[in-house]
């Protein structure tokens, strides 16, 4: 479904990105793990278009969407949840929502989406007259999440869905995270919490400056020497 | 002093106030999405004006039609300004692109300095306009009444825009988080377009109203006025439309009774006056009368 | 830290060693002579308005366009001094009777219009610095309208629009670079003190300065108060270089002039400060021409008056497009090995006495490969 070739990304004189290949199968759950500064963002904002390449190449279902600007990227399918959720602050969660919908012009469309997504967080349908700025970290992160379902996106990117959140709240994200996948959403993940996302998904790379230094099923990587000492704080 | 002449200096400061109201908006809509003070904005004013009277003199076209191809003119050139000179500084720090518009300034101004010149030009506009009505004790030009107006009119133009349609609900995504709106599939190139043909048609009619008034054109008329308009803009706190258009009605009123009310001596410290009252109000409010606490840079 | 002599300032050297020498070739060589000392006359006073900007815009995270309003105070204050006492008398009679009858000598008379200044500038900095952002940058504006307003208002202090006359014409070549060279000094010494430093940390990140102890509001006057200081004396080496002064001298205008040589030089710099001068100088000057009709190739070119200025607000637009930093950054342009006594002798003992003029013909490409590493620096710092 996604596949990156060989992408670079400079910011001046340094290289955040540096040739770095990766494919993500279709209804696959895959996700790129690696430190802080090691450049999973930026691989996930290359993707989104929101920032310039230096090269190397993006397909998606087969078509190079390399160039595309941000907006035609959301239309073929691909939507990012941000890092620190990037919540409309100022308006409601309903309205939030709605701007998740910009695209898709069926209003019972975006109808049948609002249900879908404030059913798998029932606390999103609770809150939804609520301005979002007054939401919980873990529920900004829902309803980002929920806002990016808007357009029943093929391809869901999520940059660091666990970041701030408690164990808790980190756990019920990813059970959703798990439904959704398996009712045919593909993911595509970037986390520092190894554990969590080699639990949850299937296949995973490893990234460290820039560059990608291990890949292979999760449930291996899991149990890989390596990933352990580096990234699992030993004997988990 | 009596209560008609104060009445008088009000309705003056409405007036006023509601040409700046006009401007301040195009100011703070653009800074509400790129941060930027668009020093060009009052530029784009003049050159309003100045469309008007070539096509009025050249072509002799009847004044509506003069009108509409001046304001279409006048976006054209905010849309020209946006792609050369802003655009390519989408990423760049705020104080470089505020340079871009004192640029952009200085470029509008002197072209207009070479091809009308510097000195002022007549602006007449039809004998109806001028008409003095009398209203009880109150003397009230037509011209005063179509400012009032076609300033009314705009705001609820804009504000439905802004409101109900999409291209506005993208302008509220893009100025609250603008990368968000990016992920949501949002065109931010073409909501800045909007945003730049909306202001700069604003502040072509602004051109109007207020050159009509004074009679007179020349290539700096419009940087002090919108200068004014954006402190008014300011002091109303510059994120919130209704905001602006408030501080536009304090300031332009503010500033008439200022005129009218202080003694004759002092009258020439009109313009000084705002722009205290403006530093005054930022010490007590640092983001406005009605702005919200900003995060600073992004 | 060793206290900083004038060898060890990097700017001062290139002027003293580089500059200086090739101003003096200029002259000799016989160009009409009071075209080219008002253009050297002004890159000197350009060179300080601008440096003493950077104080602010560059080194202190603040965004200042009232450069114009310090100029202005500077100037009078200054001019008050030196103006004949009858002529003071009969334009200015509200003036008190000591500055009235008080002929200073230049440069003190710059000192005091430089520290009028600087008092002024602290009483409306206390609620301009308050604000943040783009509101400084307007509120600074603001500053300009009502300086402007009080010139022309006050007659009895300034003489009003007419314009205060009189002033003796001593702003020439040697009093403006001698004034420029202590002053970017001092403010070298500043800029690299352990002041200097609290500043960049407060540029770079006011949070994490405030956690280091730093008094960011105590830290932005007293910034303020250096910059007006040096503006004032800036804006008195004008006046005596105009000699006859208005507030239209000292408009909008002239801010904007400043910020854009600030901008064409990069914002971080000293002797940035100077390259965008002598650029902003020399450049219209010489498309004045254009303005005026030139002949091209036999046939005569229409006038064109504000070419020259479309022109250059153009190539700001260019420049800020492609080099964002400016010419200089926040770099200053370093020439050590030039002025090590060691690099010569070595080359006299080899005998290589050919390799000297071969040593000076690089140095565009030292400065900008050193440059270079510095935007790299810059870019690092900007990654996420």
């Amino acid at each position: 479904m996604l596949e990156i070739r060989d992408l670079k990304v400079r910011y001046g004189g340094i290289t955040a990105v540096d040739g770095i290949s990766l494919t993500v199968n279709d209804h696959e759950a895959v996700s790129l793990i690696g430190a802080n500064g090691a450049g999973k963002t930026t691989t996930l904002h290359a993707i989104s278009s929101l920032l310039k390449i230096a090269s190397g190449k993006i397909f998606f279902d087969g078509v190079d969407i390399t160039s595309l600007p941000a907006d035609k990227i959301v239309q073929m399918g691909i939507v990012q949840v941000p890092e620190g959720r990037q919540v409309f602050t100022k308006l409601s969660v309903e309205d939030n929502l709605k701007m998740g919908a910009y695209l898709e012009r069926d209003k019972a469309k975006i109808k049948a989406n609002m249900e879908f997504g404030m059913n798998l967080f029932p606390i999103i349908r609770e809150r939804r007259k609520q301005t979002a700025g007054t939401l919980s970290g873990g529920e900004q992160q829902m309803l980002a999440i929920c806002r990016a379902l808007m357009t029943s996106p093929k391809l869901l990117l999520l940059d660091e869905p666990s970041m701030g959140l408690s164990p808790l709240m980190t756990q019920e994200v990813f059970k959703v995270l798990r439904t959704l996948n398996e009712q045919g959403t593909t993911i595509f993940l970037i986390e520092q919490n190894a554990y969590e996302a080699l639990e949850f998904t299937d296949r995973a790379y490893i990234m460290e400056s820039g560059r990608i230094t291990l890949e292979g099923r999760s449930a291996d990587l899991l149990n890989d020497e390596r990933v352990r000492d580096a990234y699992l704080g030993g004997d988990v | 002093m009596t209560l008609t002449y104060f009445l008088t200096m009000l309705i003056s400061g409405l007036r006023l106030g509601s040409v700046y109201a006009l401007i301040a908006v195009g100011y703070a809509m653009v800074y509400g999405i790129l941060r930027l003070i668009n020093f060009a904005h009052g530029d784009i004013m003049t050159l309003g004006v100045y469309f008007m009277i070539a096509l009025m003199i050249s072509l002799g076209l009847p004044f509506w039609a003069t009108m509409i191809i001046s304001v279409i003119l006048s976006i054209a050139v905010g849309l020209i300004m946006e792609r050369c000179a802003y655009r390519p500084l989408r990423s760049a720090a705020e104080e470089t692109v505020l340079i871009s518009s004192l640029a952009v300034s200085t470029i509008l101004q002197n072209l207009m300095t070479m091809i009308w010149t510097a000195q002022r030009m007549p602006v007449k506009l039809p004998a109806w306009l001028s008409v003095a009505n009398r209203i009880g004790p109150f003397t009230i030009k037509t011209i005063s009444f179509v400012t009032f107006g076609v300033t009314a009119a705009a705001l609820i133009i804009l504000t439905i825009i802004i409101r109900k349609t999409r291209i506005g609900v993208a302008m509220r995504a893009c100025s609250e988080n603008r990368k968000a709106a990016m992920l949501m599939g949002i065109n931010i190139n073409r909501v800045i377009m909007f945003t730049f043909a909306v202001g700069s048609a604003l502040a072509a009619l602004a051109g109007f109203m207020m050159s009509g008034d004074y009679g007179t054109v020349y290539p700096t008329l419009g940087f002090t006025p919108s200068l004014k308009a954006f402190c008014a803009a300011v002091i109303g706190g510059i994120g919130s439309l209704g905001g602006s258009v408030l501080g536009a009605f304090i300031i332009g009123i503010a500033e008439m009774l200022f005129a009218g009310l202080v003694p004759t001596n002092l009258t020439n410290y009109r313009d000084a006056f705002v722009f205290a009252a403006m530093i005054v109000i930022l010490l007590f409010r640092p983001n406005g009368i009605f702005g919200k606490q900003e995060g600073g840079r992004s | 830290m060793s206290p900083l002599k004038f060898k060890d300032v990097p700017v001062l050297r290139f002027i003293a060693f580089i500059v200086i020498p090739l101003v003096i070739l200029i002259l000799a060589a016989g160009a009409p002579k009071s075209y080219i000392t008002s253009l050297i006359v002004t890159i000197g006073m350009y060179s300080l308005l601008c440096a003493s900007l950077n104080l602010v815009n560059g080194f202190s995270g603040m965004f200042s366009m009232g450069h114009a309003a310090f100029m202005c105070i500077g100037a009078y204050m200054t001019s008050f001094f030196t103006v004949a006492p009858n002529v003071l008398a009969a334009h200015c009679p509200g003036l008190p009777n000591f500055m009235i009858h008080t002929s200073l000598p230049y440069p003190i008379a710059l000192i005091l219009g430089g520290l009028a200044a600087a008092v002024v500038s602290l009483v409306i900095a206390f609620p301009v610095v308050r604000t943040k952002g783009h509101y400084l940058s307007v509120a600074t504006l603001a500053l300009i309208v009502i300086v402007g307003a009080v010139v022309d208002n006050e007659e009895q202090f300034t003489y009003g629009s007419r314009g205060l006359t009189g002033i003796p014409a001593q702003s020439t070549v040697w009093p403006v670079w001698i004034v420029l060279i202590v002053c970017l000094f001092i403010m070298y010494r500043l800029v690299h003190s352990a002041y200097g430093r609290g500043l960049k940390a407060m540029r770079d990140d006011p949070t994490a300065a405030q956690t280091l102890g730093i008094n960011l509001v105590s830290k932005k006057l007293s910034i303020f108060a250096f910059s007006a200081f040096f503006a004032g004396v800036g804006g008195g080496l004008y006046a005596h270089y105009l000699t006859t002064i208005s507030s239209a001298a000292f408009s909008f205008t002239r801010s904007f002039a400043i910020v854009e040589i600030s901008i064409i030089g990069g914002m971080g710099s000293l002797s940035g400060s100077f390259l965008g001068a002598i650029f902003y100088t020399i450049v219209p000057s010489l498309l004045q021409n254009l303005e005026n009709g030139m002949v091209l190739f036999g046939t005569r070119l229409p006038q064109l008056f504000g070419l020259a200025n479309i022109i250059m607000a153009a190539f700001i637009i260019i420049l800020i497009i492609f080099r964002r930093q400016g010419l200089m950054g926040n770099s200053e342009i370093i020439l050590d090995t030039y002025f090590r006594k060691s690099t010569y002798t070595a080359l006299f003992k080899k005998g290589e006495w050919a390799k000297i003029p071969r040593y000076f013909a690089d140095i565009p490409v030292r400065i900008s490969a050193w440059s270079a590493s510095r935007k790299k620096l810059r870019m690092e710092k900007k990654a996420p």
